[in-house]
């Protein structure tokens, strides 16, 4: 046991990263907070919509679409990678609504089919040209955050800004935002209540694609980092928590994203005291929050519930004899 | 698109042959399947078995996870075993198959007890809470991975085929585990059918007929925890829920009996397995699992494509026959119409007067009546431009029109409609009214003679000229 948790050392988890590697560690944290918070935004609405699942499917299912864009255009570039992740996306919930309109196999079954053929077929591609995808069929499930290429930085009007992953990364999450921003209310409003955005001539199933595109893109540019398995935590944790904490849309986006934060700090810590993987770190960070949310919450919380049964305890009325059975 | 992803498996399937052919150069495919099958290398063997062992479990377990609507449970509950596979491993540094076993059922239950847990206790859904658990677990799972990957033993120690399954490496001591838990599944499957049968149903009856419904719960994701974690070795952690879901699904679409939907299940079972098993041998020991889950889902795409009682071809087939005798039956009682118009004085009815009463082109009318006298209801002259009626298109006609007007007459005298909002009614039913109901309907009519419009109803005797003879 000892060789396997190494001693915690107080100087060596919290100084020495921040003294020593700031340059590195401030992009990694910073990396994580953006896949955080671009998923957690994301993940907000599939929570509300109940489709919590469907991005399990989807964070499977971009693989074979980025295999084959890769294997196609030959190179990593961002936007056929994208390309391929929205395709695959999309075709996604198109099986799955095929499957479950023309046969009579129920939707949960159909999400399962669906996403597990896709991802074989993206492990099977993958192994196959293993020498020529520079993804190892190890990384796609948990992706490595620590190994993010932070050598070459991107420049914009002339001011350096920072490694081209994190960058990108930033933008996508800053888009997520802005598009929340901007569709606030028609996404609201045909979360809650299909039928009044239909009333208010809001498309559902426009809405639909775009929220589904909108995952696509986001999972994809997370892969990288967190892998298809680990993002359905990003992609939930923050938002479940913080609907432990609050019941407004617009504070639960706000903790969101700062559950998205402290979990990257965390996570970095705890993968730098038991020398493990950093993401899936970062994903127990996130957990042990919802487990302190789920815990203490000041309103839904388990020992706000109890303290507050205890403190009132249920008198029940003596109920009347029935007349019958004497 | 599904006919796509047949052909990405056969691309995927050559080019693996292709790829091994490459790397050994000695042998080709056929001495390599020959060497597969006539199991000589006892790891073979165990691979083989393995196999077909871990496809009847999964079949007969994802049989009652379908049909219980519990299909993503699985799914959770095969990602939240990875900490159990790590810890088991810890406990005696080796791949000891048993401590391997008891550590991963004991995630997950608890995972799925966390599940339940977060949904009693919180206002999370279920969907949520299962994906909350599914990758917790599975990220406490991937750090025990990696932190075992650094200790000296671990790096060889092939934790990490837990993730995609390596049949090959399948030994004779999960092969007993393997018997153990599909023999154990066979024999509760068997002695408590009915109970299974009944609370994967009804569960409302089932509590109201006494039954353990709680208990048979449990024991049911008892059993789903041990099959999932037989099937690791071979499937990996990701797509053992897809080897559950999957068969069973097929079967699903096959059957409408639950005996008969377990036996196929296990045979689709058995089949994806045997097939992933040797696939991946033949493409030079790549993952198992993917192509087990990639022969499961050939065989539902076949299911759902060419399924005798479901599948969307012959639903597809069924519903072109049946919108090509609707149009002939209503050609067939414009063409009444006409002749009803002129009193039957004249037999012989012109396309133009066909096409004019149904608001359509002379084109339009002349490809119906080529139709008609293909299926001898009418007979064509004056190169085509006149229609009569064959003594088959008369009786068809006469019988369309009399359902027609039956049922209007039964809207307004029985169900006290308004005489005009019955007649769109009356002109979808006519088709797929059966002879039962008519007679029915004739009877509580009390053999009436005119339809609400006055119009006359046209006799039995039209219909059958045997029982009397007439002709208008």
């Amino acid at each position: 046991m000892n060789d396997l948790i190494p001693e915690f050392d107080f100087a060596r988890v919290f100084i020495a990263p921040w003294a020593d590697g700031a340059q590195t560690f401030i992009w990694i944290a910073l990396m994580g907070f953006f896949v955080a918070a671009a998923c957690g935004l994301v993940g907000n609405y599939l929570i509300l919509r109940r489709m919590a699942l469907v991005g399990d499917a989807i964070s499977h299912s971009v693989l074979p679409g980025i295999a084959i864009a890769f294997l196609l255009a030959n190179s990593r570039s961002t936007p056929v990678m994208f390309l391929g992740a929205l395709v695959a996306g999309i075709l996604t919930t198109v099986i799955i609504e095929v499957i479950h309109k023309k046969s009579r196999v129920k939707q949960d079954a159909a999400i399962g089919i669906a996403f597990s053929t896709l991802f074989a077929i993206g492990v099977i591609l993958i192994s196959l040209y293993a020498d020529k995808v520079d993804l190892d069929a190890e990384c796609v499930l948990y992706g490595e955050i620590a190994f993010v290429p932070l050598a070459p930085h991107v420049q914009m009007f002339g001011l350096p800004l920072g490694p081209e992953p994190v960058v990108r990364m930033g933008f996508v999450a800053a888009l997520t935002l802005l598009l929340i921003i901007l569709f606030y209310k028609e996404l609201l409003v045909s979360s809650f209540d299909p039928g009044l955005a239909a009333s208010l001539g809001i498309n559902a199933g426009v809405m639909h694609y775009a929220l589904m595109s909108m995952l696509s893109v986001v999972v994809v540019s997370a892969f990288e980092s967190v892998g298809a398995i680990l993002v359905i935590a990003m992609l939930i944790l923050p938002g479940a928590t913080a609907s432990l904490l609050s019941q407004r849309l617009p504070v639960v986006l706000l903790l969101s994203g700062v559950h998205g934060a402290l979990s990257s700090l965390l996570g970095i810590h705890l993968s730098i005291w038991l020398e493990c993987s950093m993401a899936a770190a970062m994903v127990v960070m996130g957990a042990a929050l919802f487990v302190l949310a789920w815990v203490f919450s000041p309103g839904a919380g388990l020992l706000a519930t109890w303290l507050s049964r205890r403190s009132k305890p249920v008198r029940l009325e003596a109920a009347p004899q029935p007349a019958y059975g004497r | 698109m599904t006919t796509g992803a047949i052909a990405l498996c056969l691309v995927i399937s050559t080019s693996a042959e292709a790829a091994k052919v490459s790397d050994l150069t000695s042998t080709n495919i056929g001495e390599q399947a020959l060497r597969f099958f006539s199991l000589q290398d006892p790891s073979l063997r165990f691979a083989l078995v393995g196999s077909i062992l871990l496809g009847i479990t999964c079949g007969l377990l994802g049989s009652f996870i379908v049909v219980r609507k519990m299909a993503l449970v699985g799914d959770a509950l095969s990602h939240a075993v990875l900490p159990g596979v790590a810890l088991g491993f810890l406990w005696g540094q080796t791949k000891d198959p048993f401590a391997i076993f008891v550590g991963a059922t004991i995630a997950g239950l608890i995972g799925t007890t966390v599940v339940s847990l977060i949904k009693q206790t919180t206002r999370l859904k279920e969907d949520a809470a299962l994906g909350l658990v599914l990758a917790s677990f599975f990220a406490v799972g991937i750090c025990l991975v990696t932190m075992i990957q650094r200790l000296p033993t671990g790096n060889k120690s092939g934790i990490d085929k837990f993730l995609f399954g390596q049949a090959a490496a399948i030994s004779a001591g999960d092969v007993r585990l393997m018997a153990f838990v599909t023999l154990l599944s066979i024999a509760t499957i068997t002695v408590f059918y009915k109970e299974c049968l009944v609370t994967s149903f009804d569960v409302g009856f089932a509590r109201a007929a006494g039954f353990p419904t709680q208990l048979i719960h449990h024991s049911i994701m008892l059993l789903l925890a041990f099959t999932i974690v037989v099937a690791l070795q071979a499937v990996g952690v990701v797509l053992v829920s897809a080897m559950l879901i999957t068969p069973a699904a097929a079967a699903y679409l096959l059957t409408d009996r639950m005996h008969r939907m377990l036996l196929l299940a296990a045979l689709f079972g058995m089949i994806a397995g045997v097939l992933g098993a040797f696939l991946s041998f033949l493409g030079n020991n790549l993952p198992t699992g993917p192509f087990m889950v990639l022969g499961a889902s050939a065989v539902f795409v076949c299911a759902f494509l060419f399924g005798p009682k479901h599948g969307v071809v012959v639903r597809w087939w069924k519903r072109r026959s049946r919108s090509g005798r609707i149009r002939r039956e209503n050609a067939l009682k414009s063409i009444y119409r006409v002749l009803e118009e002129r009193d039957f004085r004249d037999e012989g009815v012109a396309l133009r007067e066909l096409a004019q009463l149904r608001r359509e082109s002379i084109e339009e009318a002349r490809a119906e009546s080529v139709d008609l006298s293909r299926h001898g209801l009418v007979s064509t002259h004056e190169e085509g431009n006149v229609l009569f009626f064959t003594p088959k298109g008369w009786q068809r006609a006469c019988e369309i029109v009399r359902n027609h007007r039956l049922w209007e007459l039964y809207l307004t005298n029985a169900v006290q409609y308004a005489p005009d909002h019955v007649h769109e009614d009356a002109d979808v039913i006519e088709h797929v009214i059966g002879t039962e109901t008519v007679r029915e309907i004739e009877r509580r009519l009390q053999f009436a003679k005119r339809d609400p419009h006055g119009r006359l109803i046209p006799g039995l005797e039209d219909i059958y000229p045997s029982t009397a003879g007439r002709r208008a």
